[in-house]
């Protein structure tokens, strides 16, 4: 055991760029370009404010998740729990001192950018879960103890982020702890009797909701109820999805955007104005690149020795997959609207961070599959 | 060990549990990619209508309408560019020092910058402020001057109806002017059409005819963003102006009508007695319809609605008149045709007629002696016209006399502000007035006094059937698509076949039993106009080619007291409300007739002194146009 360790621990800066996941990589440069060039479309066809501040972003972060990936796969497994209790700290400290901007506060200036803790907790709680589901043996998974110790680490975050008020992020936040729970070996019948319990108490949960949450879920139930109110958004997002067809509007060229008739679009509905331009073809396009990615993260997670690696990988891949999901049901008018950015592809620094975070973790544990953890 | 089977056996949950979720991810984004394809490929062709429904808007500009023009083809009511002032509030750098530069420039009051204001505070800062709809061409060359130093101002050319005869067919077209909301709902194509600025036809034949002179709209299509600023002009669609109406007016002899009547009231009607083409009908006085396109100023309009002489109301068709003696050709047809008297009938005059202790004054005081239908005509005898109508009875003169056309509308439909007139029947009296009709009256209505009551359209075309032999004739003011000619129409109606494309039958177009009978009254008034003691002597024409025919008439508007007739005053001592109406009907020329007029002179005096003489006037001109009308016929047809 010994010997892998030093083993892994020796090998040197070439050996890990030769190790490297190229195909994932290639995967979320691809991306990253592709961004660019919707965010130099939401900008008119002109390099203006959110076009410059993308392109820097990634160019911050595509080396942060490089120099990620290089640190060992141990490190991210010894730091977890200390990771996860900075973010907690830093979602108190928002919920006190943060930024308010459009009626919550979840932001934090840090002068170079203002960072969103949140965000960070999406990975921050895999990490955490992933390392707990590592030391703890299978046979103590379903006991009290450990089930109360792992319902905490997933509702103490949500409490604060719930609290900013912001329901996408905490729905994220809480799918992505229930998937460790789930490939913990949590038992189903739990699943099946949790899920049962919410559906009974969602009338209760939905009567705790903000009136505009509320008014959220009636517009997505009949969009058509109020056109120009609630409603705008998504039966706008719905004209251009529709309008796109085949082969999309073509680059540059879709109205929608243009002129104006899209909300949000350089965040959440960046996949509007993405699918308009370039149609069925370019969004189904999009889905591949996002499956092979998603894909590569589960291999990653398969092959690598360690359960932590395992589970991150394992669990992120399922984070990313379903911040894709919720996205996109929310633009095609399949949920109701909560605000959830398309990793990589919407505007937005903290999301990026966490999400190039995330790839670097996935890709240290590619370059340190053999690594096992005590 | 223990550990590691622990650990292996952990990996194999996790792995496990992770092909279930790998089987999910599958499912949801099949899932999801049904759905881009439902909206996509689809339901594409409702998302693109509906895209395209977001930022294409159209701009509807105020349709062009159609020409009206005279029966030569001169535009009496065309179109005219005019330079409008447009402000775009959007692009004022400074919108107060603005309005004061142009309220130096256009002299401007401060109830108009009040209006611009409030527009302005109405209005989306990128939609036009209408300044000035109709600017003098040096306004416009003086806003031009000053462009550089007014930002955000606009000068737009546009086109505007005009009417460049003025004042000369105002009761014949109306005019033109800004539509209020019953109009707008009460006609669909006004309602399809209308755009802010428009203007429709409010009275005469510019409302009877508007949907055919209304045109279509030019339409713009512009992109607009969500906020519905344009961002780019896509298409410009042109609109069609609205269809040419050509009408059987003459300019020329309108205009001599209206000089004629000058600062008079009255009215005069020249209709062609064969094809019923109106070739002139003026009510005087008249206004300028021109006035009424950029609003009338409250000063201007109180100028029209204050005039005594009643300029809004359209004589030839809306004034009612007593035809006083113009009626007795009529009254002595119908003696005729019944029998009642012949040529050789005879009535002493004495000045006055006796019946039941009620006298009937003839206007000549020391009476005509012995008269016959002839010299009757000729001075206007009362005596025998009352002595016929005793003999005849009001119902027998009422049938002929409603086969002339009185007591009906003339023009039928095409101007809701004609009437009909009256003239009275027993069974007439005792349905509206509930008594009976008394002897007395019979005599009256045999002069033309009384209930009865007439247009001077009507009078026009009761001379004209008797002008042309005794035929109906239909009186029409618009150019049919298939215009009969004079010839044609003379010639038919002479050798008694039918003429009328409609169905109507020709039995239906003989007013006469015996034509002879229309002949006897003809030459009755050819003896009141031509021959020596005619009332109208003083106004005849001696030329064969001018020589007319013709019956004076005055109409009296009260009952003359024995002490006036006693003072027997001059027509100035008389109050202008209280002098006869000055009436005269006439037909020409005397060998082939071609022509018929009737004149009225509101409070004019005698027939004989203010109606005649303005016939004498216009007969030369009628007859002179007649060769170039001819040869007009076949001039462009043109449908309405």
């Amino acid at each position: 055991m010994f010997q892998h360790d030093r083993l892994s621990n020796d090998i040197t800066l070439f050996q890990k760029i030769k190790k490297l996941d190229y195909i994932l990589l290639t995967s979320i440069i691809l991306l990253s370009v592709l961004s660019v060039f919707v965010m130099y479309s939401t900008d008119g066809g002109e390099i203006l404010f959110h076009t410059k501040n993308h392109f820097v972003k990634l160019a911050v972060f595509f080396p942060l998740m490089i120099f990620i990936a290089f640190l060992n796969i141990k490190f991210w497994h010894n730091f977890s729990y200390i990771i996860y209790f900075i973010v907690i700290l830093l979602l108190i400290y928002v919920s006190f001192f943060g930024i308010m901007s459009s009626g919550s506060q979840r932001w934090m200036n840090l002068y170079l950018f203002v960072l969103q803790p949140s965000e960070l907790m999406k990975v921050a709680i895999i990490m955490c879960l992933a390392k707990y589901f590592h030391r703890i043996k299978i046979e103590n998974v379903n006991s009290f103890t450990s089930i109360t110790i792992v319902l905490s680490i997933i509702i103490i975050p949500i409490i604060f982020v719930i609290a900013q008020p912001d329901l996408g992020t905490s729905i994220l936040i809480a799918l992505s702890g229930l998937i460790i729970l789930w490939l913990g070996g949590m038992k189903i019948k739990y699943f099946i009797y949790s899920f049962i319990t919410f559906l009974i108490s969602l009338p209760f949960i939905i009567s705790f909701l903000k009136p505009y949450q509320k008014l959220r879920i009636l517009t997505f139930l009949d969009p058509d109820r109020d056109p120009l109110g609630a409603g705008y958004q998504i039966i706008q997002s719905k004209i251009a999805i529709g309008s796109g067809g085949l082969n999309g509007k073509g680059f540059l060229k879709g109205t929608q955007s243009y002129l104006d008739f899209l909300p949000e679009k350089h965040t959440d509905f960046i996949f509007t104005l993405f699918s308009e331009e370039f149609g069925f073809i370019g969004s189904v396009g999009l889905l591949i690149l996002y499956s092979i990615i998603i894909f590569r993260i589960v291999r990653i997670g398969a092959i690598s020795r360690s359960n932590f690696a395992r589970l991150f990988c394992f669990g992120y891949a399922f984070a990313i997959f379903i911040y894709i999901v919720v996205n996109l049901s929310m633009v095609l008018g399949l949920l109701p609207i909560v605000g959830s950015p398309l990793p990589i592809m919407s505007y937005g620094g903290s999301s990026m961070l966490a999400t190039m975070i995330g790839f670097g973790i996935v890709l240290s544990a590619k370059i340190n599959h053999k690594q096992m953890i005590a | 060990m223990i550990k590691s089977n622990s650990g292996i056996r952990k990996t194999d949950v996790i792995n496990r549990r992770m092909f279930i979720i790998g089987a999910a991810k599958v499912v949801v984004f099949i899932g999801i990619i049904a759905r881009l394809f439902s909206l996509q490929i689809n339901e594409n062709k409702k998302y693109l209508t509906l895209s395209d429904k977001n930022r294409i808007r159209e701009w509807k500009l105020p349709p062009t309408r159609g020409n009206i023009v005279d029966y030569f083809g001169n535009i009496i009511a065309g179109n005219l560019k005019v330079y409008q002032l447009h402000i775009i509030p959007e692009q004022v750098e400074n919108f107060n020092y603005l309005l004061v530069r142009l309220k130096n420039l256009l002299n401007l009051n401060d109830k108009k910058i009040a209006k611009i204001n409030k527009s302005k505070s109405e209005l989306k800062p990128w939609d036009s402020i209408i300044v000035s709809e109709n600017l003098s061409w040096s306004q416009f060359v003086k806003i031009n001057n000053y462009l550089y130093d007014l930002v955000g101002v606009k000068p737009v050319m546009t086109i505007s109806r005009h009417y460049p005869f003025n004042d000369v067919y105002t009761h014949v077209l109306g005019y033109v002017s800004q539509p209020n909301e019953q109009e707008i709902l009460d006609n669909q194509t006004i309602q399809e059409r209308f755009v802010p600025g428009m203007k429709i036809g409010k009275l005469g034949l510019e409302k009877r005819l508007e949907n055919h002179l209304i045109g279509t709209n030019a339409i713009q299509r512009y992109e607009v963003n969500a906020y519905g600023k344009r961002i780019n002009q896509l298409e410009h669609q042109k609109g069609q102006q609205g269809s040419k109406i050509r009408l059987t007016v003459d300019t020329e002899i309108q205009k001599a009508c209206g000089e004629l009547l000058n600062e008079k009231a009255g009215s005069i009607s020249v209709m062609d007695i064969y094809t019923g083409d109106i070739i002139a009908m003026y009510s005087s006085p008249s206004y300028d319809p021109n006035l009424f396109l950029f609003g009338i100023s409250q000063d201007e309009w109180q100028l029209i609605r204050n005039n005594p002489l009643k300029p809004l109301i359209n004589k030839t068709i809306s004034g009612l008149y007593s035809p006083g003696s113009t009626i007795k050709p009529i009254v002595a047809l119908s003696a005729l045709e019944n029998n009642i008297i012949n040529t050789k009938f005879k009535v002493k005059c004495t000045g006055k007629m006796e019946l039941y202790g009620q006298t009937f004054h003839c206007w000549k005081e020391k009476g005509h002696g012995w008269v016959s239908l002839k010299n009757a005509m000729k001075q206007s005898c009362d005596t025998y016209f009352y002595e016929v109508a005793r003999l005849l009875g009001v119902d027998r003169l009422n049938i002929t006399a409603e086969k002339f056309g009185l007591g009906k509308k003339v023009l039928g439909d095409y101007f809701d502000t004609e009437k009909k007139g009256l003239f009275p029947n027993t069974k007439w009296k005792k349905n509206n007035l509930g008594k009976g009709w008394v002897l007395g009256e019979t005599l009256i209505t045999g002069i033309g006094q009384g209930y009865i009551q007439s247009t001077p359209l009507q009078l026009c075309m009761m001379t004209a059937q008797i002008a042309n032999g005794g035929f109906a004739v239909k009186p029409k003011i618009i150019v049919d698509s298939n215009p009969i000619s004079y010839e044609d129409a003379k010639q038919s109606m002479e050798s008694g076949l039918l003429f009328d494309t409609e169905s109507e039958k020709l039995l239906d177009k003989k007013l006469f039993k015996n034509q002879e009978n229309i002949k006897i009254v003809q030459e009755a008034m050819f003896a009141s106009t031509n021959e020596r003691f005619g009332t109208s002597y003083k106004s005849r024409i001696d030329d064969p080619k001018y020589q007319f025919a013709g019956k004076t008439g005055t109409a009296q508007v009260k009952r003359i007291s024995k002490r006036e007739r006693e003072l027997d005053l001059e027509l100035e001592q008389i109050p202008y409300k209280d002098r006869d109406h000055a009436l005269y009907v006439a037909y020409g020329p005397y060998i082939n007739p071609r022509y018929a007029l009737s004149i009225i002179v509101e409070h004019g005096g005698s027939g004989s002194k203010a109606a005649a003489p303005i016939a004498k006037k216009l007969f030369k001109l009628i007859i002179d146009r007649h060769d170039l009308r001819n040869k007009q016929s076949n001039f462009e047809r043109i449908t309405v």
